[in-house]
């Protein structure tokens, strides 16, 4: 695995991260769904301001040969988007849970982030995936 | 062979087949003919056709000069017989060859970008209506009745599919009524369909309907079914169109009674990524050198299934390839000369039809190469023609109830003056 | 190489047209004219040398063996190419009054029955042009009949192998779409589709023989339990080169169906296109076919609109000059041809299958139909399908289908058609085991491949993130 899945992160089933900093939480992909999807071209962002429940389709990463719909890990409203991933799709592969994150939300359910999964719950669940 | 797959007859091969399906009696199909007599079966069917002299219908079809280089091109086998370039290695003629077709469609039409064709320019509309939809996320479209008939009903057929409403906009003296639009186009309005020149072969004010369109958030979508115009006249792209969708036949593809035909698709560049079909772009390989590839292909059905901007899975390489080879042989100069012959034979045929007793004017309009006129009888007018082994006008009351005695009539470089003449003497 | 607009010099030209014999209109207004327009400029001589030496850089089945799995890349007759160059056939136009084609006509109704018979279903459109197309035509269909039944069914199902083209079908039509799995035989299981099924599915979309090259044993089930829900079947007619003159689709249930005509009928690829994929429905579902349809009246023929039609999917008639390559096909083989046919092709996919067998990973170990599915499983070194096939290219060979169908990981969908030797067949496998065996000492020398095409592994990647989709003249 090229990258750590940091601990102080929660993982959703769909292979989002979401890191929650007073209220607001930043999300993008994992580096298992960075390594899967390989050489990223192109992402269509979310617009700013748009409400959202958690599991609405937000988002959509494209490489060459596939595509990935990407989820909300949490409900809320879209507060900010990564500007550069337009010109430079290719940091989520190089860097998926710092410069590649995607969107922010600024959630209003603080109970969602629990039901999430934490790295070790997470870790198991990819192994599981790929039997 | 059997002996390697181990078993000792074909049959054992299909034995999975449930009994009841295996049939048991042959295909009642006509005894397989050689070469020779195929030959001659196919004449013989050729020839229960009337032979037609000469031909001025149009209408979505048109008969026009195809340069012997195209079909020396296109009957070479390593283009015909290959497939779609899904392994770019190979197929660099066919990439560079559409790649070379994108950039002289988006030349011809003054759009950014412009995918390597769809079926026709019938299903090229209905797309472009599907696209507008995807990009607004509105749920209606306004149609101009000046869309060729055919068109529109595959619009609607399409478009009823999807769930879209498809509103129709009137005409006024033939054009797209300006004021028809106004009170048709609302904030669910996702674009304008106009058809230029449309099917009375009368030129639109794309200016004027674009800015309509888009004063109300809508996009302007503009249909060219004659393609050759644009050897005369200014491209969509210059009317601030957002797709124009056309019919490429005119251009180096035969008429073959109505198929296959080009279907082209092209849009402003913010909306590429929302283009159906197939697209191919430049790069390099490993080494440096320039190359050709398929690109874009997250958009398609073989990835994005279900999401696909559209379900379309091939494109009509072969009849874009006559296209390009067309344009790049006859070049601006020459299309525009084929154009010029093809408008003055229409305004020629036009007056002379109009000095014999019986016709009049339907409209009153600048037209490109066809044009509609009022006669006493339409099928009197036909059958005269076609005694003299000659086809046209189409009549239009069949689409248009209130032109119930009108006929379109069209003339391209193809129909000399000595033709003409020779039609309006029969008419006489 | 360059492309055709550096090799253009101002004030040059491929050929000439006439000078006007009428005087010049000059009716058209001034505003509305156009002054420039970059097309190329070129003597007909650059411009044929330019398209040759395009044209031999290209793989065609005139060139090589093309085994794509699905794709049917079988030899097409030349015999057809100048039957659909007849002028009387070139020349006509389409809004020509039926009496005048009387041939054209009795050869589209000519098409259509042989098409019935072949296929056991009542009647045809040949509208469509291409399988995706004939499938958005079917779909189109069972939402209407739904529809006029007052029946809200808004579900499609497919299996997980299916080609693309079906679901995206079906959502162009407002339809969701459920995936089914395939079970370990790569057949749907019946259980499972009677679990997925509800009064709200409209149809089952399915390939048969699959696009595992498999002939779906429980298809007679399958069928039954759609119909016994209400619901309709649809049958992707791809794989119909393995059935002809064996079974009909109409007998396995099939309420509706495509064929491709530029696969199974031999008509050319061209590269990516024109096809023709005409759509077949049982009797209850031929007045919603799209308009208009030919029918033999006394003596002659003539259009018919069905009662219930839902429109047209197209201008005019179809892709006419397939159909002519098309019906000659079917006249120059008959019934018992048609049948050597599917038995040649069945017959070839075997032999290649247990050629490979031993140093291959086969999907799906039964017998197979006209095509069969490998794996990249087996192959040292990391070596991929993809690799695979990019050496392939040095040895003459267009490489099977790749990474199709999704449920089989490192997917390669192998179809030789009925038209190769056995010599080739046996190249084609020394071919693969000597690759096999280059993927273990020298696997760099594979990853590296292709060596000797006109361009080595293309950047997919700056392609999609920095599309160029036209060529601009550098500044």
């Amino acid at each position: 695995m090229a990258h750590e899945n940091p601990k102080d992160l929660r993982y959703t089933e769909s292979h989002e991260w979401v890191k929650s900093e007073g209220g607001v939480c930043t999300c993008g992909i994992t580096d298992h769904a960075q390594e899967a999807l390989t050489d990223i071209v192109f992402v269509e962002l979310p617009e700013t301001g748009k409400e959202v429940a958690q599991g609405d389709q937000v988002a959509v990463v494209e490489s060459v040969k596939s595509v990935s719909d990407i989820y909300a890990p949490v409900s809320g409203r879209i507060i900010e988007t990564n500007k550069t991933l337009e010109s430079s799709p290719e940091i989520i592969n190089k860097e998926p849970y710092e410069g590649g994150w995607i969107f922010k939300i600024k959630s209003n359910k603080n109970e969602e982030l629990d039901s999430l999964m934490d790295k070790t719950a997470y870790e198991k669940h990819v192994e599981e995936e790929a039997h | 062979m059997l002996k390697t797959i181990g078993v000792s007859a074909v049959e054992e091969l299909f034995a999975d087949i449930p009994a009841s399906l295996v049939l048991d009696a042959p295909l009642r199909l006509e005894p397989a003919l050689t070469e020779l007599a195929l030959t001659d079966y196919f004449e013989t069917l050729a020839k229960k056709n009337t032979a037609v002299r000469s031909s001025f219908l149009g209408a979505g079809c048109y008969r026009h000069f195809i340069p012997a280089a195209v079909d020396a091109v296109v009957s070479r086998s390593e283009f015909y017989t290959s497939y779609t370039p899904y392994q770019p290695e190979v197929s660099q003629g066919n990439l560079q060859a559409m790649f070379e077709y994108q950039t002289m469609i988006c030349e011809l039409t003054g759009m950014h970008t412009v995918n390597a064709s769809l079926y026709d320019g019938a299903t090229a509309l209905a797309e472009a209506a599907l696209m507008s939809v995807r990009i607004t996320g509105k749920t209606e479209v306004v149609l101009s009745a000046g869309v060729h008939p055919q068109y529109r009903e595959v619009v609607r057929t399409y478009c009823r599919a999807a769930g879209i409403d498809v509103k129709e906009a009137g005409l006024t003296h033939g054009l797209t009524a300006q004021g028809s639009v106004e009170a048709l186009v609302t904030e669910n309005t996702a674009c304008v369909l106009v058809q230029n020149p449309n099917f009375f072969g009368l030129i639109e004010d794309l200016a004027v309907l674009s800015g309509q369109a888009h004063s109300m958030n809508a996009l302007c979508v503009a249909c060219v079914v004659e393609p050759t115009s644009l050897g005369l006249l200014k491209p969509p792209g210059d009317f601030d169109v957002d797709i124009t969708a056309a019919e490429g036949q005119s251009l180096g593809n035969t008429q073959s009674f109505g198929g296959p035909h080009l279907g082209i698709i092209g849009c402003k560049e913010e909306y590429i990524r929302r283009l159906p079909g197939r697209l191919v772009g430049m790069t390099t390989d490993t080494k440096g050198r320039r190359g050709f590839v398929l690109t874009l292909q997250a958009r398609e059905q073989h990835i994005r299934r279900q999401s696909a901007t559209s379900n379309i899975c091939s494109n009509q390489a072969l009849c874009a390839l006559a296209a390009a080879v067309y344009l790049a042989t006859v070049g601006f100069k020459g299309l525009r000369r084929a154009a010029l012959l093809c408008t003055s034979h229409a305004a020629y045929l036009y007056k002379g039809l109009l000095s014999l007793p019986g016709f009049g004017k339907a409209f009153d309009a600048p037209f490109y190469n066809e044009f509609a006129v009022r006669c006493r009888d339409t099928n009197t007018v036909r059958r005269k023609l076609e005694r003299a082994g000659i086809l046209g006008g189409l009549p239009l009351g069949d689409y248009y109830p209130e032109l119930e005695n009108c006929l379109l009539f069209c003339a391209t470089e193809c129909n000399s003056k000595g033709e003409i003449d020779f039609m309006l003497e029969v008419l006489a | 190489m360059k492309t055709v607009f550096e090799k253009s010099l101002s004030g040059l030209t491929g050929t000439t047209l006439p000078d006007l014999d009428v005087p010049e209109n000059r009716d058209l207004p001034a505003g509305l004219l156009r002054r420039k327009c970059a097309l190329p400029e070129i003597t007909e001589g650059e411009l044929i040398r330019h398209y040759t030496a395009l044209s031999r850089r290209n793989l065609g089945v005139d060139n090589a063996l093309y085994p794509l799995g699905s794709c049917t890349m079988k030899y097409n007759p030349k015999v057809h190419e100048k039957l659909a160059g007849i002028g009387a056939f070139r020349e006509s136009h389409p809004f020509t009054p039926a009496h005048m084609v009387q041939g054209n006509l009795e050869l589209i109704w000519e098409l259509e029955r042989a098409l019935c018979e072949i296929t056991g279903m009542h009647a045809f459109s040949l509208q469509p042009s291409a399988g995706a197309h004939g499938e958005l035509t079917g779909l189109m269909i069972i939402k209407a009949f739904f529809r006029e039944r007052g029946e809200e069914r808004d579900t499609i199902i497919t299996p997980d192998s299916s080609h693309g083209t079906n679901p995206a079908s079906a959502a162009m039509c407002g339809f969701k779409t459920i995936t089914l799995k395939s079970n370990p035989q790569g057949e749907l299981d019946p259980a499972g589709l009677e679990r997925a099924i509800t009064e709200n599915t409209a149809g089952l979309m399915l390939t048969n023989p699959n696009t595992l090259g498999l002939f779906d044993t429980n298809i007679l089930t399958l069928t039954e339990i759609v119909h016994r829900k209400g619901g309709l079947v649809y049958g992707d007619g791809a794989n119909a080169n393995a059935v002809l003159g064996v079974a009909k689709f109409r007998d396995m249930g099939f309420d509706l169906m495509h064929l491709n005509l530029h696969k199974t009928f031999s008509t050319p690829h061209g590269g990516g296109g024109p096809g023709s994929g005409p759509l077949g429905v049982s009797k209850a579902l031929r007045e919603y076919l799209p308009a208009p349809l030919i029918v033999k009246n006394g003596g002659g023929f003539e259009f018919y609109t069905p009662a219930h039609s839902i429109g047209r999917v197209k201008a005019f008639f179809g892709n006419f000059a397939i159909f002519i390559r098309a019906l000659a096909y079917i006249r120059s083989l008959g019934a018992e041809g048609l049948k050597q046919v599917s038995r040649a092709a069945v017959l070839n996919a075997n032999y290649l299958r247990t050629l490979l067998e031993k140093d291959f990973n086969v999907a799906y170990k039964t017998a197979c139909k006209h095509e069969f599915v490998i794996d990249d499983s087996t192959l040292p070194n990391g070596i991929t399908a993809m690799d695979l096939a990019k050496r392939l290219l040095d040895f003459g060979f267009h490489p099977p289908t790749v990474y199709f169908p999704l449920i089989v990981k490192g997917a390669l969908m192998i179809e030789p058609t009925e038209t190769e030797s056995k010599e080739t067949l046996d190249l084609f496998a020394r071919t693969l085991k000597s690759i096999k065996q280059e993927a273990d000492k020298n696997p760099e020398l594979v990853k590296g491949a292709p060596y000797s095409t006109p361009v080595s592994r293309l950047d997919e990647v700056t392609a999609a993130r920095k599309p160029v989709l036209r060529y601009r003249k550098e500044e």
